[in-house]
């Protein structure tokens, strides 16, 4: 009898029974930092409803902080609202608001200093200017939040899910819109961005620098000002994403700099302006995408090398692809082009005769950009057959050899 | 000069080959409205195949329209009734008809499909007007070109060769000048060489109302940004205002010196 009392007590001690302390405005406690002093480790907090305008919020200990009723942590100082300097501290169902643009501080609604196991479930944050912001940060789950910016411009803009120096994340099923960056990975590796939609942010729906060994997958960037932007990193997975609309006179569906052993498999770009930027990366497999209805499908810059263009579909592009230098150890071979014109004699499903993906009018753009102005004139549409029926000018090595007569399906 | 204008419009409403036209542009309305339902595509097509089409029928049907009626005309002229009024009638009653058929050739299918409804109706204005535009313009030349020149082989084919100069040939001598000029800022130079020809012109403002235009990048900026600029439009209304005062100084002044 003594030993299981002892064995209570030391579960007791150690949290495993925690405490309930209910906020709301009548009650005791009627304001979360009080709520914090009173609570011990591993307490849930409950806010029962209203708007609570609020001082920056310290949590040092492992606290689990539930909303019901709508209830909302307003920054009453347009300062940071939530700083967790603990490990396994949770949120769900609050809604935040108020975190005002600040020059010196990166300020946001939820930062996580340092933290473990931390879990985001569930918020609504509006107006924030740095909505989450992870540093130094592992094993964190950020789930089914909204995020709602009211971004204008680049500079006085913070990000929706900002990670740096973290691991092991999962953000999943969130969705961002009008912040700089949707969700910012700077030196994060190991984590998984699953489901999300992040559409019209000023910057880029998902920016990745200096991170290794993440993967995005089933995610949908829509209308930013560049969907994704992978710089720096290596071995990321990039699965089942659609990248839509991201259109304008810099605007990318994906930006690739930088990066080397990367997947990118089975993505759908459509309607940007370039579905593909490529500077600097090598080792990449393209595989299984569906380019439509952009204006460039691929755009190659220099210094790429052994990257693997094998069984995409390209629908309907403007251009296809546009090639800077030449195309060195790269490979692409097997993919459907829908300005193909080949013939397949022996109905393997192989054209029989190879396909340029380059067309002079693409070549003599990337010498002279402003030549641009003569598109769909019947001059360019001459000037294109002519070339297409003896290359004199286009790199002879982008060739693919054996283009599939129907769209690829995986 | 209101019952040549009157005649030159009826005889011009009744030909065979007015009805093809309209009848050409109606069927291609029809059909890429019948193909895609999505009102950008339509105007899309429709933008790429009247910038081939309208200059090349306003040049090629008002020369011969000219020589047709080259007769009818020398009778005219023996009447108290200045030169200059009775080619400005023929010429209208010309012009007028093929802005016509234009306008019930593309206007009245697409009207029909709902393009008020759409959010593409200035682009559709614009294509329409372009398109009017170009026959005026273009049969202007055409009248230039068959009061000059008697013979009427040669005056078609040198109509066919201008409208191949504007069509095709300019294009690739700006490519040239581009190319040889790229270590230069162009922009500006662009601008200019695009607004000194009127298809090239026609095919930029409809560029620009697409969605193409982000495409164009910097240039496409520069661009945009002139032409919504007040003293772009005007130097846009300035260049089209001298594509047809030009020619019609020019026809005058043949006119009044020509021995019929």
């Amino acid at each position: 009898m003594k030993q299981v009392l002892i064995i209570l007590l030391f579960f007791y001690h150690h949290g495993v029974f925690g405490g309930i302390v209910e906020i709301c405005k009548d009650c005791d406690v009627n304001d979360v930092s009080k709520a914090i002093s009173v609570a011990n480790e591993c307490d849930t907090l409950i806010l029962l409803g209203g708007k609570y305008y609020s001082e920056p919020i310290l949590v040092d200990k492992s606290l689990v902080i539930i909303g019901k009723l709508g209830s909302e942590i307003v920054s009453a100082s347009g300062l940071q609202i939530i700083t967790v300097v603990a490990d396994y501290v949770s949120f769900s169902g609050v809604k935040f608001s108020g975190v005002k643009t600040n020059y010196l501080k990166e300020n946001a609604a939820i930062r996580i200093k340092q933290g473990k196991y931390f879990e985001i479930e569930n918020n609504i944050f509006e107006d924030c200017f740095f909505s989450i912001y992870l540093e130094k940060s592992k094993y964190g789950i950020i789930r089914n939040n909204q995020i709602n910016g009211s971004a204008t411009t680049e500079a006085e803009s913070g990000n929706g899910i900002h990670a740096w120096y973290s691991s092991h994340l999962t953000i999943e099923s969130n969705r961002i819109t009008h912040q700089r960056d949707g969700i910012y990975f700077e030196f994060v590796d190991n984590s998984l961005i699953i489901n999300n939609i992040s559409i019209r942010n000023i910057r880029y729906g998902l920016h990745f620098m200096f991170s290794n060994d993440d993967e995005y997958r089933n995610n949908v960037f829509e209308g930013n000002g560049v969907g994704v932007a992978v710089m720096f990193s290596k071995k990321i997975k990039m699965i089942d994403n659609a990248f839509i609309k991201n259109w304008g006179t810099s605007a990318y569906g994906l930006l690739l700099k930088e990066i080397n052993d990367a997947e990118i498999i089975n993505n759908l770009f459509d309607d940007n302006t370039i579905g593909i930027f490529v500077e600097g990366s090598n080792r990449i497999n393209y595989i299984y995408n569906t380019f439509s209805s952009n204006g460039w499908a691929f755009k190659f810059s220099g210094g790429c090398d052994s990257n693997d263009i094998t069984d995409n579909n390209f629908v309907n592009n403007s251009l296809d692809m546009m090639v800077s230098s030449s195309i060195q150890n790269n490979v692409i071979r097997g993919n459907y082009w829908s300005e193909y014109t080949g013939y397949d004699l022996n109905k393997d499903g192989v054209g029989d005769v190879p396909y340029y993906p380059v067309k002079l009018y693409s070549y003599i753009l990337d010498q002279v950009p402003e030549s641009i102005v003569l598109m769909r004139s019947m001059f360019v549409d001459l000037v294109n057959y002519s070339e297409k029926v003896s290359p004199v000018f286009t790199p002879k090595d982008v060739i693919d050899n054996s283009p599939k007569m129907s769209l690829v399906n995986d | 000069m209101n019952s040549v204008l009157k005649y030159s419009f009826y005889e011009m409403i009744r030909s065979r080959w007015l009805f093809i036209y309209t009848g050409f542009y109606l069927l291609v309305s029809v059909a890429l409205i019948m193909l895609s339902g999505d009102s950008t595509k339509v105007l899309i097509s429709l933008s790429n195949i009247t910038l081939g089409i309208t200059p090349m029928v306003g040049i090629l049907f008002g020369t011969n329209y000219y020589y047709n009626s080259r007769e009818f005309i020398q009778l005219l002229l023996c009447q108290p009734i200045s030169r200059w009024k009775i080619f400005s009638a023929f010429y209208m009653g010309l012009a007028i008809a093929l802005c016509l058929s234009i306008i019930v050739g593309i206007g009245l299918p697409l009207t029909f499909m709902g393009i008020f409804k759409s959010g593409n109706v200035s682009l559709f204005f614009i294509l329409i007007a372009m398109a009017c535009m170009l026959s005026i313009i273009f049969s202007l030349l055409a009248f230039l070109i068959a009061v000059k020149f008697d013979n009427k082989v040669k005056g078609l084919s040198i109509a066919v060769l201008l409208w191949l100069f504007f069509a095709i040939i300019y294009d690739g001598l700006v490519l040239l000048t581009l190319l040889v000029l790229k270590d230069y800022p162009l922009d500006k130079l662009t601008i200019s060489l695009m607004l000194a020809n009127p298809i090239d012109l026609a095919r930029i403002l409809i560029l620009l109302k697409l969605d193409i235009s982000a495409m164009m990048g910097y240039t496409g900026a520069v661009l945009s940004k002139f032409i919504g600029k007040s003293l772009g439009s005007l130097l846009i209304a300035l260049s089209l205002l001298l594509w047809t005062l030009i020619p019609m100084g020019i026809l005058r002044k043949i006119l009044n010196s020509k021995d019929f």
